[in-house]
């Protein structure tokens, strides 16, 4: 029962990663892209959320809505100033612009809001679920967590295999050079990811929160890094896979902290990553792609 | 013949500046050292700053010259300081003075070095993103894991544990070594400046000649155009082994001059933001550019410490640096731009010089 009991905690983390990682595979996929600052768009969303609901008292449906407004404004936006200039720079030249990307806004949160931690109230206001008599709890967090991924997840790969948009995604990440020669407008695709990833961030960002209420201006960093690993481990630029990876490693996670030690969780779930790479690079879902001259 | 010629001048250029550069910045020191104006609060910067030194120039080999990103360059600086220091505090404490510490940093460079190939072999075939992911996980994981090691020593040996001091099992002669997150303390401090600056013209030494050399000339080949290097010949594993445990070692002497100027050691100094520190210096000294990353690393390390009222706008500041310096220098459009506007400075200078010449003379 115990068992059970991490597992079900494991899961609800896993699909807060899960969520993260289907921002971050997005971007990853069709911009070719480590976006560093991903995780930091979800710390700016909880923040929205935090004051629009906790402080404002806003309607949560309300609340999250404006975070996402505001993320993906800000996704588009820094996508815009910091990455499009640097667009067929080699990888190096973007990455460590993410990085300061990432930055910028932690010390930019840290410089608007402080770095004292403020304590979240959860948004989904139902009550737990008990099962086996009363002997294994799950909080509704827990089972919203879960299902809003599952249902973002089907949504995405409908968008991505259904629509002219998502079609324009997938040629986008395939060949760059051949989609602006069909007449896509390779930009707007991008900018459209970046808009669709930072407003998952941002329900990420309410959700993570609601299970785990502490906020500061890093609470992003280290999910945000995490959730990468989880796309990794899926297989990166599969949206199953994000899912996938995410779960799985929220449940590695929790388990190796309850079995093993809480300290090293962090060290075991970066093992973890080490040896997917090692084993298989392309991931639990990924494609093996060949790179051509 | 005559732009080989020249490339080569312009590499001797770059030695004659860097270790004139580090020469004259000791001579400054001792000179006001020794005319008794140095506050203790730059005494106290004066090995950091050559700690930092080490570690921008040899981040420099990775990322400028090998073109990867690290981000886990403070790991493989925690790694020569622990093991380092380990070897100091224990069996040093039998050896002479220079002996010990002679061996202290060769034990720091080699285990900085081992972690570097351990962790380069198996993600130096795999593409930059991934290489940066797992050099900051990599950074993660020692740092948990030294976070939570207690080491203790009493008559019958060495005493291992990943839990807490009590598992130990310590008799009760027994000492501990090392306390988990609170580390390895009661280290005497013998580290000086003099030290520093021979080991930061050690590390110039060492990677300025590698990239005078064939094995130089690779690995910029490989950062310029890995798939033409490979079709040319060039092995790539190692190659890009070579640039990255070099680099680890150097950052393990970095880590051991660093570790013994305090008198404790913890694992939580040497953490992401510490390796994004050093980063910041490659980049504002030009990613490549070995002078550049030197002056860097002095101007971060003192600045802040001259400007203790912005100590909060620090970080933001740095965070700007980075994304202004990487699109100003790297964006196509800004480095046409620049192109241009050179182009048309030096016309127009060509130009007064026909014209108004004569009447300037």
């Amino acid at each position: 029962m115990q068992f059970l009991s991490y597992l079900v905690r494991g899961i609800s983390l896993g699909s807060v990663y899960a969520l993260i990682a289907l921002g971050y595979t997005m971007v990853y996929g069709i911009a070719k892209m480590l976006n560093f600052a991903h995780g930091d768009v979800i710390m700016v969303g909880g923040y929205v959320v935090f004051f629009a609901f906790c402080k404002g008292n806003m309607n949560p449906w309300l609340a999250i809505i404006l975070a996402m407004c505001a993320c993906t404004l800000l996704g588009v936006t820094i996508e815009r100033i910091a990455y499009r200039p640097l667009r067929g720079t080699p990888s190096l030249a973007v990455l460590i612009t993410a990085i300061g990307v990432s930055y910028f806004l932690q010390n930019s949160a840290m410089l608007l809001w402080k770095s004292d931690p403020k304590s979240f109230t959860s948004v989904v206001e139902l009550p737990s679920l008990y099962l086996f008599g009363g002997r294994l709890q799950i909080s509704a967090e827990t089972i919203v967590t879960i299902i809003v991924s599952l249902v973002i997840m089907f949504v995405l790969i409908w968008f991505v295999q259904r629509t002219k948009q998502g079609h324009a995604m997938q040629a986008v990440s395939e060949d760059r050079g051949a989609a602006q020669l069909m007449g896509i407008n390779v930009n707007g695709i991008i900018s459209l990811t970046f808009a669709i990833g930072s407003g998952l961030a941002a329900i990420a960002g309410a959700l993570l929160l609601s299970s785990y209420p502490t906020l500061i201006p890093t609470t992003g960093a280290m999910p945000g890094i995490k959730a990468f690993v989880a796309a990794v481990f899926g297989g990166i630029g599969s949206i199953p896979g994000a899912f996938l990876g995410g779960i799985l490693l929220g449940i590695i996670e929790n388990l190796s902290k309850a079995y093993i030690s809480t300290q090293l969780s962090d060290a075991i779930v970066f093992l973890v990553l080490i040896i997917v790479l090692l084993v298989r690079p392309t991931g639990l879902l990924g494609k093996k792609q060949m790179v051509k001259v | 013949m005559a732009s080989r010629k020249r490339k080569m001048r312009a590499n001797t250029k770059t030695k004659i500046t860097s270790f004139t550069m580090v020469l004259a910045f000791w001579a400054l020191i001792e000179g006001i050292r020794l005319s008794g104006h140095l506050s203790s609060k730059f005494t106290g910067l004066l090995i950091p700053v050559c700690a930092y030194i080490i570690m921008a120039v040899s981040l420099n080999l990775v990322v400028g010259f090998l073109g990867e990103l690290s981000l886990g360059h403070a790991a493989f600086m925690s790694a020569g300081a622990f093991a380092g220091v380990f070897f100091y505090t224990t069996a040093g404490a039998t050896l002479p003075q220079p002996l010990a510490l002679f061996f202290s940093f060769l034990i720091g460079g080699t285990a900085a070095g081992i972690l570097g190939f351990a962790v380069g072999v198996p993600v130096l075939r795999l593409s930059g993103d991934y290489l940066a992911i797992v050099t900051l996980a990599s950074g993660e994981i020692l740092k948990n894991v030294l976070n939570s090691m207690y080491i203790g020593v009493d008559s019958e040996g060495l005493h291992f544990s990943l839990k807490d001091q009590f598992s130990l099992g310590l008799l009760p002669d027994g000492k501990m070594l090392m306390k988990g997150a609170m580390g390895i303390t009661g280290i005497k401090k013998c580290s000086s400046f003099t030290l520093g600056i021979f080991l930061i013209l050690l590390t110039l030494f060492f990677v300025l000649n590698l990239m005078d050399s064939r094995a130089g000339r690779a690995i910029t080949a490989i950062r310029d155009d890995e798939i033409a290097s490979r079709s040319i010949g060039i092995n790539l594993t190692r190659y890009k082994l070579m640039a990255f445990v070099s680099g680890a070692v150097f950052a393990g002497f970095a880590g051991v001059l660093y570790a013994m100027n305090y008198a404790s050691l913890v694992a939580a100094k040497f953490d992401y933001n510490l390796s994004i520190n050093i980063l910041v210096m490659v980049v504002l000294g030009g990613m490549g550019n070995v002078p550049g990353a030197i002056i860097a690393a002095v101007i971060l390390t003192v600045l802040p410490e001259l400007l203790r009222g912005f100590s909060q706008y620090r970080m933001f500041i740095y965070s700007i640096v980075l994304i202004v310096m990487m699109l100003f220098n790297q964006a196509p459009a800004f480095v046409a731009r620049r192109q241009r506007l050179r182009l048309k400075f030096r016309t127009r200078k060509a130009g007064q010089d026909g014209e108004d010449g004569k009447e300037e003379i």
